[in-house]
């Protein structure tokens, strides 16, 4: 699959609720930098620049890839934007990959970002107005029937959901960059918090976050740094929003990005081949949904993989070992999070929430309708 | 590098008034076109541009994907630029080898909106921007700086709109004359056009290529570069971006017969020609450029897929498209194309 590629370079900032101390450019020069560190080299090591981003309208910022070349140590150098809704972190270190499976670059910086606590996500997500009335309020509004109908389809019990909940909270407080930390959570305090969306609680749902992630890609041979973790497979998939007959709980983009990702990779049985997986689930009920859209679970089995607690932290395929979406969501670095922290885990460098011997992870990303999937494959060991 | 071209480009009949469509119902007629001159209905890879600050809503290449038809589902990507970084990142995307074809889209709507406030936007949000400083005021700092005389950009201005007559999918404007100054030094005539419209383009690789069509136009180079933000960081007279990205790209390895530059100003053809370094006997923008339609977005695809038809239909050898992105000419791609 093109020339070989490996991550050298992770930077995160702390995910908070707000980060007053930092402009936009700020932030993602400090994800940049912690990635820079990471993999021993300096700006002028960097041939391209690509970021990632979810709506404009969420800082108020048109097109901010030109406002950020400076702090990015773009200047003279190649620059690109992606936005592909919720998936697009993913799909930044994708066309990041791209770049040096193509052979086109070297060395390539990655960089996604939302700084949320500068603009209103609710009013930058409620579309058509005023010409046409929205029937939803926010994500969790359009999520929600979805999950519903996940619970008809497969007679999932309701607390399901809230087990999820717990587990990425706890893990994150292993997580020392997590935004959500809940010393002593537990299933009835989940339970105790109002029903947003039926049957979405507040504590079933991700934060708003401000936040940055970064990571430096390297062609095989101009690795630096400590253990790079090898891209064994990449894929993206979209399919219409609209279509009629589409199945938005279990929906075929994600199921064939999956499969693409898995014959990249050699994967066969991804619950025994796969160590560990980072999984975008801003909604508790998602995990055990995409159990079964990345093969991990049969039809409906889903949800019993959650409650036998096999993707616990200790148990055998953890999943959001980091604490997940459910735990930070700057949403445009969301999903390139998830990449960074599977490429942490087969480095051996996820610290205290790092899986024992993880040598082959899932980074994943999913945006729009439930319709944009971005995932990728790292390992320890190069292809 | 693995060899790819353009094999089909087609373009909307671009509108300068809202005439009530919406982006998909744009885009679908040139995906159409491109899908009959090819004879491809899948591709490999498939890549749009467009921005949500022309729609004024989150996600409008959403509904553009839905009037694509993504069933079943394709591997596909967006850039928030004009659709000539979406190019780019197609033809990247087939320098793997494991796909030979790829379908690009751009469009925009800029008529619902006003461009020149919306513009402002793109500047820095804590100094630049709250000070009103437009599109238009910017880009005369940068025709100022690069002390165009008068003479030279009105026979620019008179030379693209004649040619966008005669293009039946640019705007139908007459000769510049006698307005007084919009910002000085510039007229309302120096400015792009406010312009509706889509663009689509085939890319293939090797065999295929040459399978589809008898004269594909072979991508020989192509590269990008951005330049830093502030204005007082750079030379405005000058686009250093530009020059280096046709270095990179190879602009000067031949004779170029026809560059079709993204020049939204028309000093900015000034700044450009001689960042390119276009000899007397190019011709520029023969397509009328974007002083004869500019449909934001998709204009530096449209000035790649002009660039792209003349080798396509056989007028010409070695051609180069344009695309610039940012206030005063920030960010700068270009693309050598040869038969």
């Amino acid at each position: 699959m093109g020339n070989p590629c490996a991550v050298i370079g992770i930077g995160q900032t702390h995910y908070t609720t707000r980060r007053r101390d930092v402009s936009i450019a700020g932030l993602v020069r400090e994800a940049a930098l912690r990635a820079l560190q990471d993999a021993d080299l300096t700006w002028k090591d960097i041939d391209a620049v690509v970021i990632g981003k979810a709506p404009d309208l969420f800082e108020g910022v048109m097109m901010p890839e030109a406002y950020l070349a400076d702090a990015l140590g773009a200047a003279g150098k190649p620059m690109m934007r992606v936005h592909t809704a919720g998936s697009v972190g993913g799909s930044t270190a994708l066309v990041g990959a791209s770049l040096i499976q193509g052979g086109v670059h070297d060395r390539v910086l990655v960089v996604a970002f939302e700084k949320q606590s500068e603009s209103n996500a609710t009013w930058a997500l409620s579309t058509h107005l005023p010409f046409s009335a929205s029937l939803v309020v926010g994500a969790g509004g359009y999520f929600a029937p979805h999950i519903r109908e996940y619970l008809r389809r497969s007679g999932a019990p309701a607390h399901i959901g809230h087990l999820v909940a717990v587990k990425d909270r706890r893990n994150a407080l292993k997580n020392p960059y997590a935004h959500l930390r809940i010393p002593g959570i537990d299933q009835k305090m989940v339970e105790s918090t109002p029903m947003l969306w039926e049957p979405i609680r507040y504590l079933d749902t991700c934060p708003s976050s401000d936040g940055a992630c970064a990571m430096v890609l390297s062609a095989g041979d101009k690795v630096t740094g400590s253990t790079p973790a090898w891209v064994l497979g990449t894929a993206m998939r979209s399919e219409p929003i609209f279509r009629a007959g589409r199945d938005t709980v279990n929906p075929q983009g994600g199921k064939d990005c999956a499969a693409d990702v898995y014959r990249q990779a050699g994967i066969t049985d991804p619950r025994r081949e796969i160590d560990v997986a980072e999984v975008y689930v801003p909604f508790s009920w998602y995990e055990p949904m995409w159990l079964e859209n990345l093969g991990f679970a049969a039809e409906g089995e889903g949800w019993k993989l959650t409650e036998s607690g096999a993707t616990a932290l200790d148990g055998d395929i953890p999943w959001n070992a980091s604490g997940g979406v459910l735990s930070s969501n700057p949403i445009g670095a969301s999903g390139l999070i998830r990449f960074a922290e599977a490429a942490l885990q087969v480095r051996g460098m996820a610290g205290e929430h790092q899986v024992d011997g993880a040598r082959r992870a899932l980074g994943h990303a999913y945006g729009g309708g439930a319709q944009f999937f971005a995932m990728w494959m790292v390992g320890s060991d190069r292809p | 590098m693995r060899e790819v071209a353009v094999v089909a480009f087609a373009q909307t009949r671009h509108s300068a008034t809202d005439e009530g469509q919406s982006d998909s119902e744009l885009v679908m007629p040139p995906l159409e076109e491109v899908r009959e001159q090819t004879g491809l209905r899948t591709f490999g890879f498939t890549c749009s541009g467009s921005c949500d600050y022309l729609a004024g809503t989150p996600f409008s290449f959403v509904s553009a994907l839905d009037a694509l038809g993504a069933w079943p589902p394709i591997s596909e990507s967006h850039v928030e630029m004009d659709a000539a970084w979406a190019l780019y990142e197609a033809w990247v995307r087939l320098q793997h080898g494991d796909v030979d074809s790829a379908l690009v889209y751009g469009f925009g709507k800029s008529s619902p909106g006003d461009l020149r406030e919306i513009m402002t936007l793109q500047l820095d949000p804590y100094y630049l921007a709250p000070l009103g400083l437009d599109q238009v005021s910017a880009a005369a700092l940068q025709a100022s700086a690069a002390g165009a005389g008068r003479a030279e950009l009105d026979e620019i201005v008179r030379r693209s709109r004649a040619a966008g007559r005669v293009n039946p999918y640019a705007l139908d404007l007459p000769d510049p004359d006698g307005e007084a100054f919009e910002v000085e030094p510039l007229r309302p005539y120096d400015i792009a056009p406010i312009t509706d419209g889509a663009a689509a383009v085939v890319l293939a690789a090797g065999d295929l290529a040459r399978e589809l069509c008898e004269h594909p136009a072979w991508i020989t180079g192509i590269a990008h570069r951005i330049e830093p933000h502030y204005p007082g960081m750079r030379d405005l007279a000058r686009s250093a971006s530009a020059a280096e990205a046709a270095r990179a790209a190879g602009v000067d390895k031949g004779h170029v017969d026809v560059a079709e530059l993204h020049a939204q100003f028309s000093h900015e053809e000034v700044i450009l020609r001689r960042a390119l370094a276009l000899p007397e006997t190019t011709a520029v923008n023969p397509s009328g450029g974007p002083l004869a339609a500019n449909p934001v977005m998709a204009t530096g695809l449209i000035r790649i897929g002009e660039a792209a038809r003349r080798i396509l239909d056989g007028t010409a050898s070695r051609t180069v498209g344009h695309a610039s992105s940012g206030p005063c000419l920030q960010h700068n791609l270009v693309t050598v194309m040869e038969a």
